[in-house]
């Protein structure tokens, strides 16, 4: 047994540090969207494409809005690490 | 119900076995079988991995109930099931590489093979297969009564046969093809899940005439039908938010979805799946739900909350259109219930045979006993099934949210905290569950929120205070 930690965890408890804020970004977005602007009495809603302008932006455009975060936080922020031992290797011991 | 809507059901059907049939084929037999039966040689790649994470976890009331819901309600109800947008990025963030590295280095197959290695302890053991076997056994069960209703609606024939297709279709392919057979229908059923969303949605919209149509015909009917806050306004913010823990982030604590983080094959595939997942769950979410809403206006006066999506199908759809559409749930159901059995015999076979009884077993005798107990447990379900007992249809009521609480921090503290122990584990799914239980029958949704938040918090502290009492953390730098 080594000593000190795997390499590979500090980079996944860095990425794991950083789902949990993409999360309560989306919580604070569908939230602040939802209550914020659909708090309002109806007679005052103002609407997008038909949807209620509150819905449309908490739940229709937060979802492509996260998906997109979700894809740049992978593409840019997520480290490839390999699995198999301690040592990097290729992936080529695939059975 | 006409042969146009049964075609495309009895297709799927019959794919879906197909395709089961055909995967098994490739099950290996010498010393990888338990990871190839259980966890299909941890090979996923992205697309399959998220598509299996997705289908496992959306149920028939994605499909069914929430969309009911929805209808009922408005877009408060909507607004709630968009809380499991995050379900699609958050397990596998949160658990990240670290479970998959961690998992590789004790050679886990089960969910319960890593709460082992991590807490050195008989007792966490235990209580862990307990909750697994009994918890995730009644909710199969009400999951099949569900896939068996859902058949004998569509197509008329009897409660009797209807479970009997139903069974006669996922057993076969997960008996024989294993975890492999499993994420692979998984697959198909999620691609079933998403067209069936696509052509509901467009049909519906079509039909209302509109979107802006349908909001003002809502508007007059109710006004509330669009707001946030439900149509008889019981909709709090905080109890909508509640929801975030448990369809959310409590999703974690979840075996049938935590040991598919364990499942893939390289980082790649789990960063690809983090994409498709996020996309495919809010999607099929936002999809069916607002099809349930929108459906208001063109069915108006529906009862009972079931018959919606069935009906509106119907209603907007050409006939073996809405044979794709409703293969959607039953896609839904049949992926979750496939998942779930495999947990259960793996439980049975990995976490007690091999572990407590007979560590030694032979590798063909292990083969012949997985195939077995699989098959005995599924034979169970389906015995069970055709007339549930009480105490069935009473567990089921805590196997949801009962799990969560369980396993969450035993899971997230195990990976993340090294203080965290035996006595914590055990402390945390002892208080987790039970609390679960009390308040459910006592106090539902406390202050307020949904039942499953006090619970939750209550087993955290438990953990850390159970960590903190004598017991040792673990020796080894594995973790």
């Amino acid at each position: 047994m080594k000593k000190g930690n795997d390499w590979r965890y500090r980079i996944s408890n860095k990425e794991a540090i950083m789902g949990s804020v993409l999360a309560i970004l989306n919580f604070i977005w569908w939230y602040a969207f939802a209550y914020g602007l659909g708090g309002r009495p109806v007679k005052e809603y103002t609407y997008i494409l038909g949807f209620p302008a509150w819905f449309f932006y908490s739940c229709i455009l937060g979802f492509i809005v996260f998906t997109i975060l979700v894809f740049i936080m992978v593409k840019f922020f997520f480290k490839e690490v390999p699995f198999d031992s301690d040592d990097n290797e290729g992936e080529g011991d695939s059975r | 119900m006409n042969l146009d809507v049964i075609l495309p059901l009895a297709f799927f059907l019959v794919l879906v076995f197909l395709i089961g049939i055909y995967t098994s084929r490739h099950i290996k037999s010498g010393p990888s079988f338990l990871q190839d039966y259980f966890l299909a040689g941890r090979e996923l790649g992205g697309f399959v991995l998220a598509m299996t994470m997705v289908a496992t976890y959306g149920s028939a009331s994605s499909f069914i109930g929430g969309p009911g819901a929805a209808y009922q309600l408005g877009l408060g109800w909507v607004l709630l099931a968009m809380a499991q947008l995050v379900t699609g990025y958050f397990t596998l963030a949160v658990l990240g590489k670290k479970f998959a590295i961690v998992a590789r280095k004790i050679n886990a197959v089960t969910l319960i093979d890593f709460l082992k290695a991590r807490y050195e302890s008989k007792w966490v053991v235990i209580l862990s297969a307990l909750s697994i076997v009994i918890f995730l056994f009644s909710a199969m069960a009400a999951q099949w009564v569900g896939g068996g209703r859902l058949i004998e609606s569509f197509t008329g024939v009897s409660y009797t046969t209807a479970l009997f297709i139903f069974s006669g279709s996922v057993l076969v392919y997960v008996i024989a093809g294993g975890f492999r057979a499993v994420v692979i229908t998984d697959a198909i059923q999620g691609v079933v899940m998403v067209i069936g969303t696509i052509i509901i949605l467009a049909g519906t919209i079509v039909a209302g005439g509109g979107i802006e149509n349908i909001m003002g015909e809502l508007r007059a009917e109710n006004p509330n039908l669009i707001s946030p806050f439900g149509s008889d306004e019981s909709l709090t913010p905080l109890f909508v938010s509640s929801f975030w823990i448990l369809v959310g982030v409590g999703v974690v604590g979840l075996p049938q979805i935590s040991v598919r983080a364990m499942s893939y094959r390289n980082s790649k595939a789990m960063h690809r799946a983090m994409i498709i997942g996020t996309f495919v769950v809010g999607f099929i979410m936002l999809g069916m739900h607002l099809a349930g809403v929108f459906g208001r206006v063109i069915l108006p006066g529906i009862e009972v909350p079931d018959k919606v999506m069935p009906l509106l199908a119907l209603e907007v759809l050409p006939g073996w259109l809405a044979g794709i559409v409703l293969a959607a749930p039953l896609a839904a159901v049949m992926s979750t219930v496939d998942s779930v059995l495999l947990l259960v015999s793996s439980a049975i076979i990995k976490d007690v045979y091999i572990n407590y009884i007979k560590p030694d077993a032979e590798e063909r005798f292990v083969k012949r006993l997985s195939f077995g107990i699989t098959a005995v447990v599924g034979l169970s379900v389906f015995a069970m099934a055709i007339n549930p007992p009480d105490l069935l249809i009473w567990l089921n009521l805590f196997a949801f949210g009962g799990l969560e609480a369980a396993f969450i921090w035993p899971i997230v503290m195990g990976l993340y905290w090294k203080r965290g122990n035996a006595n914590g584990a055990i402390a945390s799914i002892v208080v987790g569950v039970g609390s679960y239980m009390w308040i459910h029958l006592n106090y539902p949704n406390l202050w307020g929120m949904h039942t499953v938040v006090m619970p939750i918090v209550l087993a955290f502290f438990a953990y850390i205070v159970g960590s903190f009492t004598k017991g040792d953390s673990p020796q080894t730098n594995t973790f």
